[in-house]
């Protein structure tokens, strides 16, 4: 194919994603570095009240915001270097907390809450999603054929559900006195609130993040599993390997492609963990780091939004998210060019 | 089927297997189910501790809302019937009535006309004939089941949830159309060329993939809310607000989705054969001819599944739209946080389940017709790697 067949085939997708990927990427690099704030003035205002013996007059100093010809507040921007970055990260109250060996005084700076559950969150489901997807294409290989498209429908079901809506309808089980902690109660003997602490809240948002996402990976493997070699497995029976070898050794080798890219797919999704946060309202115990950019974007109670902050927090989210993708790059790239080859 | 002697697996293994996948079958449907029951019963049953309570709902029965035998009966024949009208009788009618080329829209306006016809008799029709039968049909016709809709009626009806459900509708329509035309472009032309730049645009598209979305936003915000000023120059009076457009929205939407479409496309691309429009071209076509006229008509599963992920994408976003939507333009997903963000009685409660069940019952319909596109969807991309 030609160049210009190309671009022109290419050009309108390619244009979306400059527009609306790199250049707003750029646009947040810079707003990091700035702050943009009204500009203030200080007038001298006069005020008057009248009273029995004539008028009592006050003088005093006052802060507004300077407006313009059409009444709009008028805004500077300023550099203000890694200010932001500082308001986010808190680096005095990291070093203070280190300095003073209380290691979980971190925890309480939203930054590091964040990273701290986003970290965990993501490499706790990870291998939870493998096993569980693996098994449920494995028994689903095993059942009747008659029986295998309703298993998948069933299985689609939470994989396909609105996140927020799905969270939600587990977090409606479990509410208050709801049907699973009564039965939670009656099973423990004891009174149990699972929103009133952030480990329960957690192992809820585990549950559900695994309950959305084993389909993915059941439907995945399923499909691998049909391609397995039969002629390999059957040398491998005559070989005498019992049935956990034959799985070690041929059927998850075959799979092992696979298992990478639900690896991988996964890695993305849960290291933005953002849905599970507004369905089960934990913000007051677990965040995070997607959930903190957006609530440095969602205006406060005076209608302002932390531009800058939420700028520099994502900007650091970023750097996560290069560090992941970096060996993924590497291997790609790799695999490339042995193809070119 | 005969299983070799060696394949065939011990009871234990058997029945082990099978439980697991009768736990996984019911924690997978469980949730939803539950909530759609709880979403017909009044708010002391829906949160009864008791699930005989919530399943048959004493309270709600007791204020004269329920089924009866009778009901139950004759609302399953109609549902079964209904059911087996639309799987046998449907493709025909629409095959017959749509002139040649035009399945598609026969096949959307055959839907939509038996969904009508549907809702006229099952919620228009039948409550009324239903309520003179049970008053003649004795211990028949007593209610046994509680169960009410003036939960649905206060969510669609006086909370005005319809208008967030046609921008809703809005939003995926465009997202969708749109995305499929720029992306099937990209897909043919990234599947059709070997060059060093279409291998790098591919890996730039998935790092792009990989972004946060709030990241993106927090690029959007600054410049939505005062384009009107940063565009003025340019445009002049005409300068829009993008804050709050849903098609500004559709824009963002179908970007952030654009790299996963174009690797999905691209992988059912490749499956085409390109001997096919290199005898396009000899025969005279050029490249886009090849593509419009050749390849496109053999695409159309490809297409479909596709357009599906862009549908669930658009149709579950939350952090966009709550985000750059206001109020009055809100679609469905974010709609629903303000009835469990305000300080909530159990009946605004209840009335957030109806909402979320709303919002589920569509998703749950396109899983029951496309369960093959949307499975092979998922491999797609994976199996070769």
């Amino acid at each position: 194919m030609k160049f210009r067949t190309f671009a022109a085939f290419v050009g309108p997708s390619l244009a979306l994603m400059l527009v609306f990927i790199a250049a707003p990427l750029v646009g947040v690099l810079w707003q990091s570095f700035h702050l943009t704030q009204p500009i203030f003035e200080t007038v001298e205002v006069e005020s008057c009240t009248p009273s029995f013996t004539g008028q009592i007059c006050t003088t005093e100093l006052k802060t507004r915001p300077v407006l313009d010809e059409a009444g709009r507040i008028v805004t500077e921007t300023t550099y203000v270097g890694l200010q932001s970055y500082r308001n986010v990260l808190e680096p005095d109250r990291l070093r203070q907390a280190i300095a003073s060996g209380r290691w979980l005084d971190i925890l309480d700076i939203d930054f590091w809450a964040a990273l701290r559950f986003t970290l965990t969150f993501t490499l706790i489901t990870l291998p939870l999603i493998l096993l569980f997807g693996l098994g449920i294409a494995l028994a689903v290989n095993n059942a009747v054929r008659s029986i295998r498209g309703p298993i998948i429908f069933v299985s689609l079901l939470p994989f396909i559900i609105t996140p927020v809506i799905g969270a939600l309808s587990i977090r409606w089980l479990f509410i208050g006195d709801g049907i699973m902690t009564a039965f939670l109660e009656w099973w423990l003997g004891r009174d149990i609130a699972m929103f009133a602490q952030g480990w329960t809240i957690e192992l809820l948002m585990l549950f559900y993040r695994v309950w959305h996402v084993a389909p993915f990976a059941f439907v995945v493997f399923y499909a691998g599993l049909q391609t397995v070699n039969m002629d390999t497995l059957e040398s491998a029976i005559i070989d005498g390997a019992s049935r956990w070898e034959r799985l070690r050794y041929v059927v998850i080798p075959h799979l092992m492609p696979l298992i990478v890219f639900v690896a991988l797919i996964h890695l993305m999704d849960a290291y933005r963990v953002f849905e599970e946060i507004v369905g089960f309202s934990s913000q007051a115990h677990v965040i995070s780091l997607q959930w903190l950019t957006y609530d440095f974007l969602t205006p406060d109670d005076a209608g302002n939004r932390a531009v800058s902050r939420a700028s520099a927090s994502a900007m650091l989210t970023m750097i996560g998210i290069v560090v992941l993708l970096v060996p993924l790059l590497r291997r790609t790239w790799r695999d490339h060019r042995g193809t070119r080859r | 089927m005969n299983t070799p002697t060696a394949l065939r697996q011990p009871l234990s293994l058997r029945l082990t297997a099978a439980g697991f996948l009768t736990l996984w079958c019911l924690l997978a449907s469980f949730p939803l189910f539950w909530i759609t029951v709880m979403s017909f019963k009044e708010p002391v049953d829906a949160f009864a501790s008791n699930p005989l309570a919530v399943v048959f709902g004493p309270d709600t029965r007791a204020n004269g809302k329920g089924l009866s035998i009778l009901d139950l009966v004759v609302g399953l024949a109609v549902l079964w019937y209904t059911v087996r009208l639309a799987v046998r009788k449907l493709p025909d009618l629409v095959r017959r009535h749509a002139p040649g080329g035009w399945l598609l829209l026969g096949w959307i306006a055959g839907s939509l006309l038996f969904g009508l016809a549907f809702i006229i008799v099952f919620f228009v029709l039948l409550p009324p004939v239903l309520d003179t039968a049970n008053a003649f049909a004795g211990p028949l016709g007593t209610p046994v089941v509680g169960l009410t809709t003036e939960h649905y009626q206060a969510v669609w009806v006086e909370n005005g949830f319809h208008r967030n459900f046609v921008n809703s509708l809005v939003v995926t329509a465009g997202v969708v159309t749109v995305s499929l035309t720029v992306g099937t472009l990209a897909g043919y032309g990234l599947a059709r060329s070997a060059s060093n730049l279409a291998f790098w645009l591919l890996i730039i598209a998935l790092v792009f993939r990989a972004l946060p979305h709030s990241v993106l936003v927090a690029g959007y915000l600054p410049v939505f809310i005062s384009s009107a000023e940063i565009l003025e120059p340019l445009l002049g009076e005409a300068a829009p607000t993008l804050y709050g457009q849903p098609w500004a929205v559709i824009a963002v939407l179908v970007s952030i989705n654009q790299p996963f479409t174009i690797w999905m496309l691209r992988s059912f691309f490749q499956n085409i054969p390109a001997d096919l429009d290199e005898a396009a071209r000899v025969d005279g076509c050029t490249h886009f001819q090849a593509f419009r006229w050749v390849i496109m008509p053999v695409m159309w599963p490809g297409v479909i599944t596709t357009g599906l992920f862009s549908f669930l994408l658009a149709y579950n976003d939350f952090l966009v739209c709550s985000l750059l939507l206001d109020a009055q333009n809100q679609t469905m997903v974010p709609a629903i946080a303000g009835y469990f963000n305000r300080e909530t009685t159990t009946t605004d409660q209840v009335e957030a389940i109806a909402a979320a069940v709303s919002i589920t019952a569509p998703l749950f319909l396109l899983v029951m017709i496309f369960q093959r596109q949307i499975v092979s969807g998922l491999t797609a991309g994976a199996v070769k790697g």
